[in-house]
């Protein structure tokens, strides 16, 4: 078990990079606490499988250092990290049956046979497998085999990191849920530092304690699945997280504050000194309310998601979405919109620029 | 309701014509050959099976079948497993896959009758460069064909030479088929590469390992106009195959009984190993 520190991280996959554009990640600096539980949150081709091959040593990165407690481990070669991965798919090794699976990287390091029996058992037995120990691993269903590469993880117990990578992607949806919740329970129990890379919010935001947002080779926000969803550090985050995502909407500035389409707009707090550039207002639908008065709009859309409705309205050109419990106005009807002020914030350039403690 | 009709023999038609003249109808004339006897003049006789049992006794049948086998396994034993190191040593991917694929291949398309012209005059001794190299720079006594054992040394490498190809390839095939995720994870198991080649390559080529089998099988078995070309037979009879042995009664005896009965007998024999062999591979498969 380690705390994991990344600095000043850079990766290019070409040999001579030029310009920010030729860099997969371009410069991080995380610091992972022991025993954590993280979830490294983007869309594709965002970086983080980049990054976790960079953790794991598979890639060596082309600037900066990795941590594992004081440890350089930048130069360490996989086997000699002492981590875990586990694949998007299932790998096992075809020949053998499901015990000499968990024991392979036991059996690697040479432990002896005794004690491996008994980890082997262990594991088992918390992954819910022990009728499957003798059978051949070729012939198990996707769910078992990933259950089986993860139990090859978690075997050993001088591993550093075991890491994630979209595990869930192959498993049938109505298993991915109780998966999830085995590997949030095993975390618990066995207490490592876990970092689970995804690019499905739900199973980041169950999993995780702390969620780190990346995009085009940056993290965008590292939170609490609480702060990401109320206050989300970059528009990015905003409309990326949450279903549908948070509203952004083109703003100008009036006097001390801001408005919308003509109209003041009342924000969470004090608007950071020099905030300049692109100005936009996010606001999570969770947050627009129909009102009796506010920003006058027109419904152009309801749909019936479940337990609440959500209603597309435009301003102009701009489209805002507001979710409702209660009675919808019919499509094409005049409403008038409020937004919860402590929920609206401003952004300039992207980066959250109200409220307290902003950059 | 199910309509049923026969108007899907239609369908398959054309395969059966096709198969009829090109396999059924000259098996058929085989088989008729080997219950007759004839002298010529379109005149047959009928002979049951004397000839099979003929065949079956005859010390040359058997000395012909031991060398066959004697071939094929050698080149099996020396093709396959070359075969997988070769596509283990070969790049996954870059600029030298495609240089290593056509270079491996053109073996195989030299047609048979010219391997085996190419070889004889490349292992004819003072003449050819292998010739000339073993006797007069290395200094060993080579001379295919005067001495049966440099005659075997030469057909086998020959074989070698022309069909190690196909099992690389197929190997190959199998080998940039697995994902890399086996490998690294491997390599997060401490997995060592003799680990890594028995249970992440070997298992993944299995498959095509076994097509490569069967087809080197069916092949040297069958094998005919290279070693022909080189040896013709010889010297002596220490390099007649079965199907060199199987010409010679045919065509040079003319004794088309026998040789039809040899026929036979010589397909069973391929039909069921390789019939075995495959049964034996696929068995856990389902």
């Amino acid at each position: 078990m380690a705390r994991i520190t990344l600095d000043k991280l850079r990766h290019s996959y070409l040999r001579e990079p030029t310009g920010p554009a030729d860099y997969a990640l371009k410069g991080l600096d995380v610091e992972w606490r022991d025993g954590g539980a993280y979830a490294l949150l983007g869309p594709s081709g965002c970086g983080k499988s980049t990054l976790l091959n960079i953790i794991s040593g598979l890639l060596t990165p082309s600037e900066g250092r990795i941590l594992f407690d004081d440890q350089d481990v930048t130069g360490l070669p996989p086997d000699q990290r002492n981590i875990a991965q586990v694949f998007q798919f299932p790998v096992i090794y075809d020949t053998m049956s499901v015990r000499q699976n968990l024991a392979f990287p036991l059996k690697n390091r040479g432990v002896d046979q005794a004690r491996i029996d008994r980890a082997v058992g262990e594991i088992a037995g918390m992954l819910g497998v022990e009728d499957l120990l003798d059978r051949r691993a070729a012939g198990l269903a996707p769910d078992d085999k990933q259950k089986i590469s993860m139990g090859r993880g978690l075997v050993r117990d001088d591993v550093n990191v075991i890491m994630f990578d979209e595990p869930l992607t192959v498993i049938d949806p109505h298993l991915k849920f109780s998966l999830r919740s085995k590997l949030k329970e095993l975390h618990q129990r066995i207490e490592t530092t876990m970092i689970y890379v995804t690019h499905d919010q739900t199973e980041a935001l169950t999993f995780a304690d702390e969620v780190v947002v990346m995009q085009d080779g940056e993290v965008v926000q590292i939170g609490t699945p609480v702060e990401l969803f109320e206050r989300p550090g970059h528009t990015f985050v905003g409309h990326f997280i949450g279903s549908p995502g948070m509203n952004v909407l083109p703003a100008e500035r009036a006097g001390t504050g801001v408005s919308f389409h003509g109209q003041p707009v009342q924000l969470d707090g004090a608007i950071r000194d020099g905030a300049s550039g692109r100005l936009e207002i996010g606001v999570r639908p969770e947050f627009v309310t129909l009102a009796d008065h506010g920003i006058d709009a027109t419904v152009t859309k309801v749909s019936d998601v479940g337990r609440h409705k959500v209603v597309e309205a435009r301003v102009g050109e701009t489209r805002i979405n507001a979710m409702t419990e209660g009675a919808v106005p019919p499509t094409g009807s005049a409403v008038q919109l409020a937004f919860r002020a402590d929920r609206t914030r401003l952004y300039a350039d992207g980066w959250l620029a109200s409220g307290e403690g902003v950059r | 309701m199910k309509v049923e009709n026969q108007k899907a023999w239609f369908f398959v038609l054309p395969v059966l014509v096709l198969v009829a003249f090109n396999a059924l109808v000259p098996m058929m004339t085989v088989v008729n050959y080997s219950v007759q006897e004839t002298f010529g003049n379109n005149q047959f006789f009928w002979q049951g099976l004397d000839w099979f049992e003929q065949i079956l006794r005859s010390e040359r049948f058997h000395a012909a079948l031991g060398r066959q086998f004697l071939f094929t396994f050698l080149i099996l034993i020396i093709q396959v497993p070359l075969g997988i190191v070769i596509a283990l040593s070969m790049p996954r991917s870059g600029f030298w896959v495609p240089v290593c694929l056509v270079l491996m291949a053109l073996p195989m398309l030299i047609p048979w009758n010219v391997v085996g012209a190419m070889w004889n005059i490349f292992a004819l001794p003072k003449i050819g460069l292998l010739g000339y190299f073993l006797n007069d720079v290395v200094g060993i006594n080579y001379d295919f064909t005067q001495d049966p054992l440099a005659a075997w040394f030469t057909i086998i490498a020959m074989d070698v030479w022309h069909w190690t190809s196909l099992v690389v390839l197929l190997a190959y095939a199998g080998l940039v088929s697995i994902p890399d995720a086996y490998y690294q994870a491997a390599r997060i198991d401490g997995a060592s590469s003799w680990a890594v080649f028995r249970h992440i390559q070997l298992p993944k080529m299995k498959n095509v390992l076994t097509i490569a089998i069967l087809l080197r099988f069916m092949d040297s078995f069958n094998v005919y106009t290279e070693p022909f070309t080189l040896t013709g037979g010889g010297p002596g009879n220490s390099t007649t195959l079965l199907s060199i042995d199987l010409v010679k009664i045919a065509l040079g005896q003319f004794d088309l009984g026998p040789a039809g009965a040899m026929s036979l007998i010589y397909f069973a024999i391929t039909l069921l190993v390789s019939w075995l062999f495959y049964t034996l591979m696929t068995r856990n498969d389902t």
